[in-house]
């Protein structure tokens, strides 16, 4: 069926063109029914992405070898569930998954803002055809997951890093975040073109950011966790280049989330907010254009395609249309607000904003920073770990200090009594930690140290937010702590779900600095009966087994763990042999203990006929990571929640229509 | 004729219909929704004086901010409210009885 794919292209390639040309025309000389027949045409182009779609499943589900795409990404014996997971695992396919979530986020846009403001839509269809346009001309002209060959018997196979349970969910959540970027992108360029200073593109697209981000923040998390098991050398994270160009969209979309309340509740950083949605944008095309271009090395990009100068030159357009726009409407954008006091809420917000902008700077100059060296001088310069973490500790514990600083400072200005009463219980909470810390030894790092009492910090501040609010609740309408928290929440979604959200940080900052500040790594070779201590634990090497899997061969050590005495188990990491792939994995080992969080986290680097070559990691507190990614899911969810109230004062300002609400 | 080159055909012509739908359809066109501008930021301001005016009630509250620290800033803010308030009544022709009500049903 590979005709029936490739004409499903060219139709929605057509159908984008007709969007921008129509779309841009009915705006212009103001068309209702050419502007809604632009409007259809994206919605068509989702059915044609899908027809395109569902043929290249069924192509990797039958195993038609014919197309060049399925012969090079899966074989006969990979398992079914890889096997359409092999749909995103090369550069075609994925393009092609950008391309179905984008037709499909952007006929969810066009549906629901259809009866909000016609206006508003008007600009942001053809800026949305122009998107999908670039991506259907790539696949139609440049990379197409349709091309055919003579059948093989069998097909090459799929990288064996891939073959892992959250390569079914990470890429595809990601994907979902970096696509969902479009979305705010549009309808703010939208309204620039139309010139429109009110705010209904602030309402329309926070919730759509607040998706985006949703997803790129859990598919990092799912990343990591991936990263951890499947990758096999101890860690989550590694500031690899591709690891990082999905950080920073996150980081920006980060800053515009809380920016744009300074912009709802003092109508001002109507420019930045606007530069915010720009630059996550044109970020998330920078981190598809790095996975997929090859121009880098790294362990995430699994293509080397010819993609990349295309993708340059839209992020170019991007960056140089938007940048044009904007100055073009520099007047309609200025604030006429001032910021009243450098001690208030939204001046807390400022700071956070700048902070995690200079972080995503810094990030992005050393992803950049090797590529401008090896185009200049012919060799890349490396920018190593310990860049980036110099920068994570010089931005991100003054970051997490704000996390609970903000919501004890109330809005416009505070006074130093004010301050005094709110900071008494969190700073007396966070010192009293600190030194319960100290006195356990959790002085040896430092850093670590001064990282978890802003942890505490933090905590507390949230907890008595939860607390006073909840008082504040009861004493107005009566009832239990509960139905009163229960009715803060309701009433405040956004607020309170932006705390459980601060909160998962939290977690996340606890995790990550107990398992790379206070973790212990030993490497030793071991023969058989031979053991090791680390920490508390004691390993017993007793031997190797070596059995056929379902399409590789499983070699695993077979070591006995004990703790204080007690046998806890056999751990049996190894590696895998995978037949059609010609690679070799490492299989890790890990037991995690739920009790206090901890990981042992067993390698085996060699295993050899008379021993075996064992790097083991305690990493204490690790699994906190993994448990704050579901606190921050149920966050942002409390945060994404449609609020009924919310919903009448937009219809009652923007002309009683209640879809505006669910925009 | 093969199979893919019929789906192919059938394809484009169902999008070409679905595209074409709006200049098919009998009656008026639907006219692109344009707000006044006006009456709109007035809008915008009456919510954002309202919104603040519902923080400071709620910082107070919650002890944020003090009784002396309230009393300062509570003033200007109702003012400004109110005059926001009778100003998006004019413009956008309701009553101003009838906007506030619904309003601070909801703070």
């Amino acid at each position: 069926m590979p005709e029936l794919g490739r004409a499903a292209l060219i139709v929605c390639l057509g159908l984008a063109v007709y969007a921008v040309g129509a779309g841009s025309y009915a705006a212009w000389r103001r068309r209702g029914r050419l502007a809604e027949s632009a409007e259809n045409a994206i919605l068509a182009s989702f059915a044609a992405a899908l027809v395109a779609s569902v043929v290249l499943l069924s192509a990797l589900l039958q195993h038609d070898f014919g197309f060049v795409y399925v012969y090079e990404h899966s074989s006969l014996e990979l398992p079914q569930a890889y096997t359409i997971s092999a749909f995103w695992g090369g550069q075609e396919g994925s393009l092609l998954l950008w391309l179905l979530i984008l037709t499909g986020f952007s006929t969810a846009a066009v549906l629901l803002a259809r009866r909000s403001s016609r206006s508003l839509l008007a600009w942001t269809v053809p800026v949305l055809g122009a998107v999908i346009v670039f991506f259907s001309l790539l696949l139609v002209a440049v990379s197409s997951p349709f091309a055919t060959q003579p059948a093989p018997a069998d097909g090459l196979g799929l990288n064996p890093s891939l073959q892992n349970p959250y390569m079914l969910a990470h890429p595809p959540m990601l994907y979902l975040g970096f696509v969902g970027l479009t979305i705010p992108f549009a309808f703010a360029m939208g309204a620039l073109i139309a010139r429109r200073t009110d705010e209904l593109w602030i309402v329309v697209t926070r919730r759509w950011t607040l998706i985006a981000w949703t997803f790129l923040g859990f598919g990092q998390l799912l990343g990591a966790h991936w990263a951890y098991v499947e990758v096999g050398w101890g860690g989550y994270f590694a500031w690899d280049p591709v690891e990082n160009a999905a950080l920073m969209p996150w980081l920006a979309a980060t800053a515009f989330l809380h920016s744009v309340m300074i912009q709802e509740k003092r109508g001002m950083l109507k420019i930045w907010n606007v530069l915010l949605v720009v630059g996550a944008f044109a970020l998330a095309l920078f981190g598809t254009f790095l996975t997929r271009s090859g121009i880098l090395s790294s362990i995430h990009s699994f293509t080397e395609g010819s993609i990349g100068p295309w993708f340059l030159g839209f992020i170019g357009v991007v960056v140089a249309g938007s940048a044009a726009l904007i100055v073009s409407r520099l007047p309609l954008l200025r604030a006429k607000t001032k910021l009243e006091s450098p001690v208030s809420r939204e001046a807390t917000f400022l700071y956070n904003n700048l902070l995690l902008v200079a972080f995503c700077l810094t990030i992005l100059w050393g992803v950049v920073y090797p590529i401008l060296t090896e185009a200049l001088r012919g060799e890349p310069v490396t920018v190593g770990p310990p860049y980036y973490n110099f920068f994570l500790k010089a931005f991100g514990l003054p970051l997490l200090l704000l996390m609970g600083i903000g919501p004890l400072i109330a809005w416009r200005r505070a006074s130093l009594r004010g301050l005094g009463r709110t900071f008494l219980w969190p700073l007396g909470i966070a010192v009293a930690a600190g030194l319960v810390l100290l006195a356990l030894g959790a002085g040896s790092s430092i850093p670590g140290l001064v990282g978890y009492t802003f942890c505490a910090f933090v905590l507390a501040s949230i907890a008595l937010e939860f607390a006073r609010g909840t008082r504040a609740r009861r004493a107005l309408s009566g009832g239990s702590w509960f139905g009163g928290l229960a009715e803060l929440v309701s009433r405040n979604r956004r607020r309170y779900g932006g705390y459980v959200v601060h909160a998962s940080i939290v977690l996340l900052a606890v995790g990550v600095i107990g398992s790379s500040a206070y973790d212990t790594t030993r490497e030793q070779r071991l023969g058989p009966g031979q053991s090791m201590a680390v920490g508390d634990y004691t390993l017993t090497y007793r031997g190797a087994t070596r059995e056929r899997g379902v399409n590789a061969m499983e070699t695993r050590a077979l070591v006995d763990v004990e703790r204080g005495g007690e046998r806890l188990g056999t751990m049996r990491p190894g590696k895998n042999n995978y037949f059609a792939e010609q690679q070799v994995s490492n299989e890790a080992a890990i037991r995690s203990d739920r009790l206090n969080g901890e990981d042992l986290f067993l390698i085996a680097e060699q295993i050899e006929r008379d021993g075996v070559f064992l790097k083991v990691l305690v990493k204490p507190l690790v699994n906190l990571i993994w448990i704050a990614g579901f606190v921050f899911l149920g966050g942002a969810l409390i945060a994404l929640w449609p609020d009924a109230r919310e919903q009448r004062r937009l219809a009652l300002r923007y002309g009683g229509r209640e879809a505006l609400s669910r925009a | 004729m093969s199979v893919e080159l019929v789906l192919g055909g059938l394809l484009a012509a169902a999008v070409v219909v679905f595209v074409a739908v709006p200049f098919l359809r009998a009656g008026e066109a639907p006219q692109p929704d344009e707000p006044a501008p006006d009456a709109l930021a007035a809008a915008e301001a009456r919510d954002r004086a309202l919104a603040e005016l519902k923080e400071l009630e709620f910082d107070h509250r919650t002890g944020k901010i003090t009784d002396e620290d309230y009393r300062a800033l509570v003033q200007p803010l109702r003012r400004r409210a109110a005059s926001t308030l009778s100003n998006g009544a004019t413009l956008s022709g309701r009553t101003p009885e009838h906007a506030p009500e619904q309003h601070f049903s909801d703070v």
